[in-house]
Parts: C-alpha cells; structure tokens; sequence
C-alpha cells in the first residue's frame, strides 16, 4: 500500500490525502484570508526578483496553498515546487502592510505535505536521514565529520582538491556541501560552562550553541563570550543544551525539534537567567518561535523560555557596552541576516554596536535585506536558485567597496564567503560581534585578497 | 517538468494550440512559459480579486524582440493577449478577459540610461517604480508620479493606467512625465515614438499612456526626471469630522495655494495603518489630513501659516509638522501603505476611485457614509483630497456572494453619484474590469465609438486585450450584469 502510495504522489497529487494533511497538520485557515492580494510584497521576495513569476511570489504562494485548501487544486508536483522554492526568509512579512504571518502559513503547509508519503532519490534519502538529521544537529559529530577537512586544510591540500575539480567526482548535495566549508583555521577547545563578568556583573546570561554554529563557527562563540564579559554579564554555557531543531522542523521532521526543543528548556531551566544570548540569527528565530510551533502542554513553559531569548546585537544595543579601545580603520558593510531582519525585526541594533567602533567606516548595503541565498539548508537543496542570490549579494557587497561584510548568521556567512572565494574578492566576511571582540582586544583584523575568508 | 509535447497532445493542459505553445517555446525557451493549469492559478486575479479568469498560458520574455515575436504567434494562431506587470491592479487590470495568453514584463527590469543633464531616464517596462528611485537616490532628481504602490509596480503599468499618487496635484499625473515609449503593436511590429518629439506630430506617448494594453504592449519608456523641492514641510492635521477637513482642503486650494500632497484619511482607515505602523495617530477623530508643501525655503514659512490658519478655522484639533527626514518618511510610508492594510480588518476589500469637483467633496462623504448604512457594508476612506479624488474602501468576506453583491451595488451607486456631481468614475486605477460596465454611463456613444476606432486602428484584430477599456458585446456578455465572472471560490 504504502509502495503505491509513493509511486503517486508527488505527480498526481493525490488531493483527498493532501487535503486531511493539511486539515491536520497544516495553518489555521484563517490565516489564508488575512492577506488581502495588494501584492506589495511581491518587490521584496527574493525568488520573484529573480525570476518575476507571482507562483513564485508570498502572494502567489499563499494563494495557491488557499487553492489547495479550498479544494480548487491539487498540491501536484508543480505546486510543491513553487511552495519548495520559497527561502522562508520572510521578508515579505516586513513588507506586508496588513502583518500576514507568511511563515505560519508556509511552514505548517510544506510540514503537512512533507507527512504525505514522497517519492525521494536514494540521495536525497541520504541526505536527509543520515547528513542533515544525522550529523548536523549535533555539535560533536559536525567536528568529527569536518576533522579529515580540517586535516586536508592545515596539509594544504583542501583547496588544491576544490581547484583540480575533484569535489565534482561527489555526488551534489556533497559537492555543494564540501563548497561551503569555509578555512577552519585552528581547532578551539569548547567553551567551559562558566565565564565570569568583567568588573561588577551587571547580568546573568545563557549563551546557545547551536550545531554548525559550534561546528564551524566556535570562534563566533568565544568572542561573542568575551564581549559579553566585558559588558558585564557572567555567562553560563550549559554543556547538555542541543540544537535549535530549526533544520529538522524545516525539511518536515517536527517530532524530532519538539524534542530537541524540549530538551534546550530543560538545559537552560537554570534559574537567575536574565536572557539567553544567540548569536545566530536562524537558531534565534527559531528558539524565539517555539511557542508557535506545537500545540501540548508545555506551551506555556516554551512560552517563558521563549521571552528570554535575546539577540546578542539586540541584548548588547539594550544592555549598552562600554567604548571599545582599539581602533579599526576598515570600510565594512553589514549583511541583513533574513532571520534577524524579517523574523525578528532586528535592524538598527547591529548598526549601532558597530558605530561605536573607532574608525570603522560603514557603508550601507544595496539591498541589504534580499536574502543571500543561504537560508538554512536550502542552499544544499535549490543551489540554483541559491547561487543566483549569492552571486547577486556578492555584486552588491563589491559595489559598496567594503573590505569586510559583516552577517549575523552562520548560514549567511558559510554562503557569503563561498560566493567571496568563488569570485576571489578581496573581502572577508564575519560576525559583527567578532569585529566587537578584535575592538576590545585592540587588533585589526587581517583583510585583502592575501587572506581566505576563514574564521 | 512533464515533457511538453506529451501534455499538450494529451488536451490536459491549455486551450491553445500544441503548436502555438511549442512555437512560443522556441521565442522565449520552454523555461519560459507557463501551460500547465496549475501554474496559470494566481494569475486568474490582480489586487481586485471579485473578477477572476484564468489565462490559458502565461510567457516571460526578456527583451523587446521577444514581445515582439511573441505578438506575431498570437496574431498568426488568433490568440487574445494581455500585457501583465506586478498585478497590483486595483481594477482588474490584468484580469484576461476570456483567457488567452499573459505577456509578463516582468523580467524585463533594466533601467536603461540616466542622463541627469537632459533629466530622462530609460528604463525597461518591468523596472519597478521605487527601482528608478532608489537608482536616483542622492542624484537630486525623482521621478515624480508615486502611486501608492510604487514599491511594487512597475513603470509599464503606471503607463498603462496613467497612474497617479499622492503628488499628483502638484506635479501631475504619468503622462506629464513620459517623454517617449517603444512599444510592440498587436501585428508583432515595433513603433517609437520620441523623446524628441516635434510639436506637429500626434501625440502617440498621450494616446498610448492609460490605455491600459487596448493599444500595444509598451516595453520601453523615457521619462522626465524632475528636480528634488529644496525644501519641504509636511502636516499631520486631525478634525474632529471628515466634513471639516474636505472644507479645509477646498479652502486651501481657493487661498491659492498648491500643496505638492493633499492627502486624507478617515477615523476607519487610521485603525488599520495604527496597528501596522504604530505611527501615533489620534483614533478619536473624524479623519486626518496629511498636507506636504514644497518649494523654496523663503515661501515655505508663509504658506505654512496660511495653511495653519485655514486648518484652524475648520476647527483642526491637532497640527503637528514631521520635524525630521525620517519622521515624513515614516508618515508618508502610513499614507502609502493604508489600503495595503486593511487586511488588519477584514479578509476582502474592494477600493474605488472615484472623482469630484474638490468643492463637492463634503457631499460625496456624505453620500459615501449613507450609503455604507443603507447596504450594511462597512467602508473606510482615504482620498488624494487635493485632486477631489476619493477612494471608499468597502469591506467584506469574498467566501460570502450576498456580501459581495452589496459591496458591488454600493460601488456602482458612489460612481454614479461622482458622474452625477460632474466628476468620474476613475482616476488612477483605470477601467480594468471592474468599472468597464459604467463606461456607457460615464461616455456619451459618440464618444466610444470614437475611442473604439482609435483602438481598431492599433488593434484590428482586438485581439490586444480584448474587451477592456470600451466595453463590446462581447466584453459585456463575459461580465454579466456584473464584473463577477469565473471560478470565484
């Protein structure tokens, strides 16, 4: 039975088992008819820019998941395809003037087709089960699995292997995975579970991990610690806290993030935490919207743990810090990370932090609130699209003639500096918080076409 | 993607001929174009979404060659076209009547030439209208017509329904400010007329701008840019009733001043912008004007206080001026994004666009409210007052049809009560569908029979978006007594 069912459908679309899907685990339906059809968040849609097709538009999407809903049409495989194409990187809720919560619209949706029986390549399979969901939410096997890069890297020879061409013999999500990975540098020890506040602690503070986060960025992580410290807050860093489950609640897996996201309650249920500080913004979206996403009995508690967390550029422009000492005469343009921008309407906060940077000149990037084509794993999974966005970003960031760009998002930053060393661009790409932290340690940060975009 | 060939012979697809389809293919790529049904969905509807009709296939070319070729495939097989931009149409504008094929301007975004020297800029039909500014952002010039939309829609569709905006009354509407066109002819020839245009010709930028695709398909545009004001005061003034500010706003215009925006917005409408914007308008007044004046700093101070004085005598309860760059923006931005908003009361709104002489603006409010009580639908206003320009927003649930018969009953009485008081039945947001059966009660026969044989005379064939603008039999008989047709929900 089941054989059968995954035989039709994804191209038949079969509506009656669809249909119960979506009434079961899809959007409330209301949401459907709060958007009014203006289409002023066309403009702002990454995929209608390019591609200027209003399926591919939130309008368009929404009103084809209505279609779906009202029975006029059934979710066949041109449908998921235009529902699949959407970066989820709503920015069309910034631009919607009647506040349409797009994201409660689309995510639910795709979850409930994605509980449909599908029809997969082995590949795909693969990456699923075994690469996504089976290394890359837990920090500890994402440093095992990059240990041979690391290794490849420091012998010299990672590099050499991407220029000869040989990453092409990987199968492609592989392939487009091993092009992400950026220099690693030198391996960090993890953080202790304590780091104490510089002077008198004015704050007691959870800092998130999250997966690749750790994996790849640890170094994001030690800085944004040390700023922290000297703000004046104590960090606590809680050993048995997991990864946000953003990645599994995306590609379909809710079961598995609400248990993830059960487990971050109970490791930060420390009492005395004034917030806990994410320095990513998918991971904070995502913690920030755990009360959205199931319906049980610890909505409430998912509730509280939700009001705590903050974004290390949003808690630092609230806290205030104290007036860096060193000096960093660089020209930088800062990257509107999706999740931060649109999901949690951060904008002004990261520009101020920076401000206080002697020197630092920065200069605003043109369409700095387009998605770069990141956006979680879906530069793995639509790298066409994705590298349209990238290479699009990548024009604007050289146009403003910035030596650095600076992204409060690891997914962000993995496709950013890509698209920097694809092109040879003498830019680097970081976190603004690791710009904070070379400030307080009165160094410069190495820039120029001499360096790799590394962490 | 199913292979082509294999759908269409199995009729599951389209209406249009296999052989239509693959030709369009080998124009524009197979990527391209759009056949299956259910990729032709969204684009049964524009902003106006009572009217729906799906086309039978959609096609994304990319240059004006492509448009070109693309009409000669409609004209050989005998395929009704409309030309489509960002759909924000308020009317129907982009509705295919009786199907066919949509021609999407859509990736054809390129501004082409900005020459601050000569002050045009040309620009592709499918640039967006806040594209050209942000592109002339600190050149000191814009590009003056700023429909509210402006974010989104394109300049080929400001063209197509000669669109206006809040600076309308100062700087006039898209056809003061179009220098020449390039446009694609229903037969797939390919005419230019200016920008330099000696004064004894016909004006074809004048007859082609609002003809709303009846005409040709325009893919190309110069436009003016004009010179930023050196200085601007912008007001936020509360009345207690919308009858004192429309009294204002004649007065005035009558003191002899021209405001670059005269802008108002009613208690109703301020509801909605509060809670997208939080910006701090008073909820428990009659309505709002936003007042911009413009021009040299020296008369500015002077213009300021007459204004005041008059807003006073009408009994103005609040007048504040934006103190800062920002704090206009942030108020224009309310202004513009207000009808956007009204998903904040309600799941369907339908807008007019009515006009009337600026001096029976009080009337037509009252109309407006007697008739919200007599159909039991509730509206809320905003109005380009400056321009005697209103804009009732009715209210409803589209899922429920006896809803949807009122709202479109009450529409067609504003409108014959703006023809009734000497004014018309559009202003910017053109005929589209929605307002196409009160064409025959706006003009006189003579005059559309005039405006039918302009239109043969571009379009023999009408198979140039057919049936719109001047009503025909057959446009009639595909709307009914009213411009509800087709696969409504």
């Amino acid at each position: 039975m089941e054989k059968n069912l995954a035989n039709m459908a994804p191209e038949a679309g079969n509506s009656n088992l669809a249909q119960e899907a979506i009434r079961k685990w899809g959007p409330d339906p209301a949401i459907y008819y709060q958007c009014v059809h203006c289409g002023l968040c066309t403009a702002a849609c990454p995929t209608y820019t390019e591609l200027g097709d209003e399926n591919e538009s939130p309008r368009g999407r929404i009103y084809l998941m209505r279609l779906v809903h009202e029975g006029r049409l059934a979710p066949d495989a041109r449908v998921k395809s235009h529902l699949e194409l959407c970066l989820d990187c709503r920015a069309c809720e910034t631009a919607c003037p009647s506040g349409v919560p797009y994201g409660r619209i689309i995510e639910p949706f795709r979850n409930a087709l994605h509980q449909l029986p599908q029809k997969e390549s082995l590949w795909q399979r693969f990456l699923q089960r075994w690469v996504l969901l089976g290394v890359f939410p837990y920090r500890k096997r994402i440093r095992l699995a990059l240990s041979p890069v690391r290794l490849a890297q420091r012998l010299k020879i990672y590099w050499s292997l991407e220029r000869l061409g040989l990453f092409r013999l990987l199968p492609k999500p592989l392939r487009e995975m091993a092009s992400l990975v950026p220099e690693l540098g030198r391996s960090l020890p993890p953080l202790p579970a304590f780091l104490p506040a510089k002077g008198r602690p004015k704050a007691r503070v959870g800092l998130f991990l999250g997966c690749v986060a750790d994996g790849i960025f640890r170094g994001v992580h030690w800085a944004t610690a040390r700023v922290l410290q000297q703000a004046g807050c104590d960090v606590v860093i809680p050993e048995n806290q997991v990864c946000c489950g953003a990645i599994h609640f995306h590609v379909g897996d809710s079961e598995t993030a609400r248990h993830l996201a059960d487990a971050n309650l109970a490791a930060f249920s420390a009492d005395g935490l004034d917030a806990i500080v994410v320095n990513h913004a998918g991971c904070g979206a995502m913690l920030k919207e755990y009360p959205h996403h199931w319906k049980d009995d610890h909505q409430e508690a998912r509730r509280q743990f939700a009001a705590k967390i903050r974004d290390v550029n949003e808690f630092l422009d609230c806290l205030g810090i104290p007036p860096p000492p060193g000096r960093i005469p660089l020209k930088a343009t800062y990257h509107d990370a999706c999740h931060l921008a649109h999901a949690q309407r951060i904008t002004a906060a990261p520009r101020r932090l920076l401000a206080q940077i002697p020197g630092l000149e920065i200069r605003e990037l043109p369409e700095s609130e387009i998605c770069c084509g990141s956006a979680g794993t879906y530069n793995l999974l639509h790298p066409r699209m994705a590298d349209r966005l990238g290479r699009r970003k990548l024009e604007n960031i050289l146009a403003t003639g910035a030596e650095v760009v600076l992204a409060s998002n690891a997914g962000c930053l993995l496709q950013i500096m890509r698209e920097i060393r694809r092109a040879k661009a003498p830019v680097v790409a970081m976190h603004p918080i690791e710009l904070l932290d070379y400030a307080y340690r009165e160094e410069c940060p190495p820039v120029g076409n001499n360096r790799r975009n590394s962490r | 993607m199913p292979r082509i060939n294999d759908s269409i012979t199995e009729g599951q697809s389209t209406k249009l001929a296999a052989e239509a389809i693959r030709e369009l293919c080998s124009v524009v790529g197979e990527q391209n174009v759009l056949w299956h049904p259910s990729d032709l969905m969204v684009y049964e509807c524009d902003g106006y979404t009572i009217a729906k009709h799906r086309p039978d296939a959609v096609v994304f070319p990319s240059d004006t060659q492509q448009v070109a070729a693309v009409a000669r495939i409609c004209h050989r097989h005998k395929i009704p076209m409309l030309p489509r931009g960002a759909g924000t149409s308020l009317a129907g504008g982009c509705v295919p009547l009786g199907g066919g094929l949509v021609i999407m301007l859509t990736r054809m975004t390129r501004i082409l030439e900005i020459d601050l020297r000569n002050r045009f800029a040309v620009v592709e039909a499918g640039v967006r209208n806040t594209q050209l500014a942000r592109a002339l952002v600190g050149s000191g010039y814009h590009f003056a017509p700023d429909p509210s939309s402006q974010t989104a829609s394109t300049i080929g569709g400001n063209v197509a329904t000669n669109a206006g905006g809040p600076h309308t009354l100062k700087y006039g509407v898209t056809v003061n400010h179009v220098l020449g066109v390039e446009a694609v002819l229903a037969d797939g020839s390919i005419v230019q007329h200016g920008p330099v245009v000696d004064p004894g010709m016909l004006d074809l930028c004048g007859v082609l701008t609002g003809s709303e695709g009846t005409l040709a398909i325009v893919t190309k545009i110069w436009v003016r840019l004009t010179p930023l004001p050196s200085a601007l005061r912008t007001l936020r003034v509360a009345f207690p009733t919308v009858e004192d500010a429309t009294e204002a706003v004649s007065e005035i215009i009558a003191a002899g001043l021209i405001p670059a925006a005269l802008e108002l917005m009613d208690r109703g409408i301020l509801e909605a912008v509060e809670a997208a914007f939080q910006f701090g308008f008073p909820l428990d007044v009659g309505a709002v004007l936003v007042i911009e004046l413009d021009g040299e700093e020296a008369s500015l101070e002077e213009e300021l206080q007459i204004t005041r004085r008059i807003c006073e005598r009408w009994n103005a309860r609040e007048i504040l001026l934006a103190n800062s760059p920002e704090e206009r923006e942030r108020l224009w931005k309310c202004r513009k994004s207000a009808v956007a908003a009204v998903g904040r009361l309600s799941p369907s709104y339908c807008i007019q666009d009515g006009v009337v002489p600026r001096t029976k603006l009080p009337q037509i409010v009252k109309k407006v409210q007697k008739i919200s009580q007599e159909f039991n639908i509730r509206i809320v206003n905003v109005a380009h007052a400056g321009d005697g320009n209103i804009h009732p927003i009715f209210l409803f649930d589209e899922r429920e049809p006896a809803q949807v018969d009122r709202v479109l009953e009450a529409g067609r009485q504003v409108l014959e009560e703006c023809i009734a008081l000497g004014g018309s039945i559009t202003a910017e947001h053109g005929v589209g569908v929605e307002k196409l059966h009160l064409m025959r009660e706006q003009y006189r026969p003579e005059d559309l029979t005039a405006m039918r044989r302009l239109r043969e005379a571009f379009n023999p064939d009408g198979l140039l978006t057919p049936g719109k603008l001047v009503p025909d039999e057959r446009s009639l008989e595909w709307l009914g007594t009213y411009p509800r047709i087709g696969g409504a929900p």
